[in-house]
């Protein structure tokens, strides 16, 4: 027997918090089997991926480290993906932030200023919003595709970051490696707990999410549900198209993108180097997707991917795991999200063989 | 040869895996599918066909491999967006992704490794000619395969009933419906030739532009070859000329370094990517014009039902 989709009257709320556990349990599985493939102990790089991340306290304060960035980054691209705005460029607004938040650093090397700190949130902010901007200007004036216009764009500015790491910026003490100098300590964030990498970053990433929440359920929230319901696609296209909501949804994730590119080099890394981003901007898509676009949703979805990015981390040690690995797994989540995603609107129902297909051998 | 037919000999090359790319993704998209997964497909058909050549010293099974390797990875974004009709551009995205770690895992063992690549063929007398001979008549036979191949894509879009048929599961997929076609049938095999060709890209890119396997090789190529459908406005003639226009930009950082000019390399390392948003801008800045020519449904999902 042949099934189709057929499209629900209503989305179902019950299918729609069942999928991310759904998504999880299917690319577990698939993980399972290519691990078998690659000749791995599968219980084994499990155990590595999902439960010594909890194992020690250094640990779990380094999901948090990974969990900050991620959580900022998707709950300010949600808010652009919800109305249809594609910023696929994350990457590239967090390395403008880091490297206008590290130009404080850099030129102030002696400083022990207390304004540093504030100087570099705001040249953060500044410089994922400035890169943002780029996009949001070409297509408004110019109609310009922004899904390749970002994209581009952290080309751009990943040839930026090597530009000034290998000429001006270059730490003259650094033995010709491609960085800049240490940042002093009133640079850097201050750790939660001393001997540990976490610090008070956190703060922002928690109250943009308290942000992103509030704007949700004001803009869209209740009457999001009542049209949603009604006439799916009548809010799917109301006003999507403005002006205002393309430069609203790329300067809001410039700013988020660009000030977790200024709390890496203001925290983990402390200075300017090749690798500012660790992939957050990228793997901030696929946070911003499993948790249903949702504020909510977001927060335990950016805590999962940290886990699994520190899961991944350890595996790479204990069971001697590739970590392409960990960018497979997160491509196997996303491709298995859209797929079950579907079931919210669509119910499966056996085809009916209509006279006329009976007839058309074609289809 | 002198520098100046070098250069332009390394543009035809450089442009053929632009080109391969562009002209699947053309496919894919007349039929109304927009598939942002073509970095990845290149990737994992780059490793793929490195990996085969390197083992078994045949670049044609390399190619073949390749390409079956490209249809593989199209074929996840087609059941997921065609079978599962979720948002192609989200889609897209993730088998990107997706490809993108595989193609790591894939190549993991071959991590800068280098091999030969095959001889370019020497097309007699003409390549004799002066300048323009060894420039234009000694290329290897991908080059001119898919020069072959761009001319029969355009014939066959506008000249025949296949064409017609792809072009109009991508204008108005209800009407190709009612004619009793399977929109879904079309738009599942424009999407696999898509990944075809996005294979072949990959492979020419790791086995003969520069024979060599690096994570990450594929650089932005995908990407540039989603933009040059959008530079080309959907016409094959159009295509190809955005093609060779960016393998002539992406060869200009060798060109510039054997001049000895004093540019950063950084910035002409950005410069395919510069160009690229410049000229979008510049070509979508019409939008009217752009409107008239793309497939009418473009990236929208087909489930069968009344469009809205």
């Amino acid at each position: 027997m042949q099934f189709e989709f057929e499209r629900r009257v209503t989305p179902s709320r019950r299918v729609m918090m069942a999928v991310p556990f759904i998504t999880i349990a299917i690319t577990i599985f698939l993980s399972g089997i290519m691990l078998l493939l690659q000749g791995k102990s599968v219980g084994l790089t499990f155990y590595a991926f999902f439960i010594e991340p909890f194992e020690s306290a250094y640990s779990i304060s380094e999901i948090f480290l990974k969990f900050g960035p991620l959580l900022l980054i998707a709950q300010a691209l949600a808010i652009g993906f919800r109305a249809k705005i594609w910023n696929i460029g994350a990457e590239g607004q967090m390395i403008m932030g880091a490297i206008a938040a590290g130009s404080v650093p850099v030129f102030l090397t002696d400083s022990s200023s207390i304004f540093i700190l504030p100087a570099m949130i705001i040249l953060g902010a500044l410089g994922g919003m400035a890169w943002a901007a780029i996009a949001a200007f070409l297509k408004t004036k110019y109609n310009a595709n922004e899904i390749l216009v970002t994209l581009m764009l952290t080309s751009v500015a990943l040839q930026v970051l090597y530009y000034l790491l290998l000429g001006p910026w270059k730490d003259p003490m650094g033995f010709n490696f491609p960085q800049t100098v240490m940042f002093q300590d009133a640079a850097l964030f201050p750790p939660i707990i001393f001997g540990f990498r976490l610090n008070y970053s956190l703060v922002i990433p928690i109250l943009f999410t308290i942000f992103a929440w509030i704007y949700m359920e004001r803009r869209f929230g209740g009457f999001q549900l009542v049209v949603g319901g009604l006439a799916p696609q009548a809010a799917t296209y109301a006003g999507f198209s403005s002006k205002g909501a393309v430069w609203k949804s790329l300067l809001i994730a410039g700013m988020a993108a660009g000030l977790a590119g200024m709390s890496e080099v203001a925290g983990p890394i402390g200075q300017l180097q090749r690798s500012v981003t660790s992939g957050y901007g990228y793997s901030a898509i696929i946070v911003a997707y499993l948790g249903a676009l949702h504020p909510i949703g977001i927060i335990f979805a950016a805590f999962f991917l940290a886990v699994i990015h520190i899961g991944g981390d350890i595996a790479l040690v204990s069971a001697d795991l590739p970590i392409s690995s960990v960018h497979i797994f997160q491509g196997l989540l996303l491709v298995t999200y859209l797929a079950s995603y579907t079931f919210v609107n669509y119910r499966l129902k056996p085809r009916k063989v209509s006279q006329e297909q009976v007839g058309g051998a074609s289809s | 040869m002198t520098p100046f037919e070098f250069f332009l000999a390394g543009t035809m090359s450089a442009a053929t895996v632009f080109l391969l790319a562009a002209l699947g993704e053309l496919v894919a998209e007349k039929s109304g599918m927009l598939n942002l997964g073509v970095e990845g497909m290149m990737a994992v058909a780059a490793a793929v066909g490195f990996v085969v050549t390197y083992q078994t010293g045949s670049h044609i099974l390399g190619f073949v491999i390749a390409g079956f390797a490209g249809i593989a990875v199209s074929l996840v974004f087609a059941v997921v967006s065609i079978t599962f009709l979720a948002n192609q551009v989200a889609t897209g995205l993730a088998v990107g992704i997706l490809g993108l770690g595989l193609s790591a895992l894939i190549g993991k063992e071959h991590e800068s490794l280098t091999i030969t690549p095959p001889g370019s063929i020497n097309i007699p007398i003409l390549s004799e000619l002066p300048f323009i001979g060894p420039v234009l008549f000694q290329q290897n036979i991908v080059v001119y395969l898919t020069i072959l191949l761009a001319i029969m894509i355009a014939y066959c879009l506008n000249k025949t009933r296949l064409g017609l048929v792809i072009r109009a599961a991508g204008e108005n997929p209800k009407a190709a419906e009612a004619l009793s076609y399977s929109v879904k049938f079309i738009r599942f095999g424009s999407v696999a030739f898509g990944g075809l060709l996005a294979g072949f890209a990959g492979a020419y890119a790791s086995t003969i532009y520069t024979p060599l396997w690096a994570d990450g090789m594929i650089a932005g190529r995908g990407w540039i070859a989603v933009a040059l459908v959008v530079f080309g406005t959907w016409k094959t003639g159009r295509i190809f000329l955005g093609a060779y226009l960016f393998g002539m930009v992406s060869l200009g950082e060798l060109v510039a370094q054997s001049l000895g000019i004093g540019i950063p390399s950084q910035l002409l390392s950005a410069m395919p990517f510069i160009v690229t948003i410049t000229v979008l801008a510049v070509i979508s800045s019409n939008g009217a014009r752009l409107k008239l020519h793309a497939p009418y449904a473009l990236g929208e999902t087909y489930d069968g039902s009344e469009p809205r």
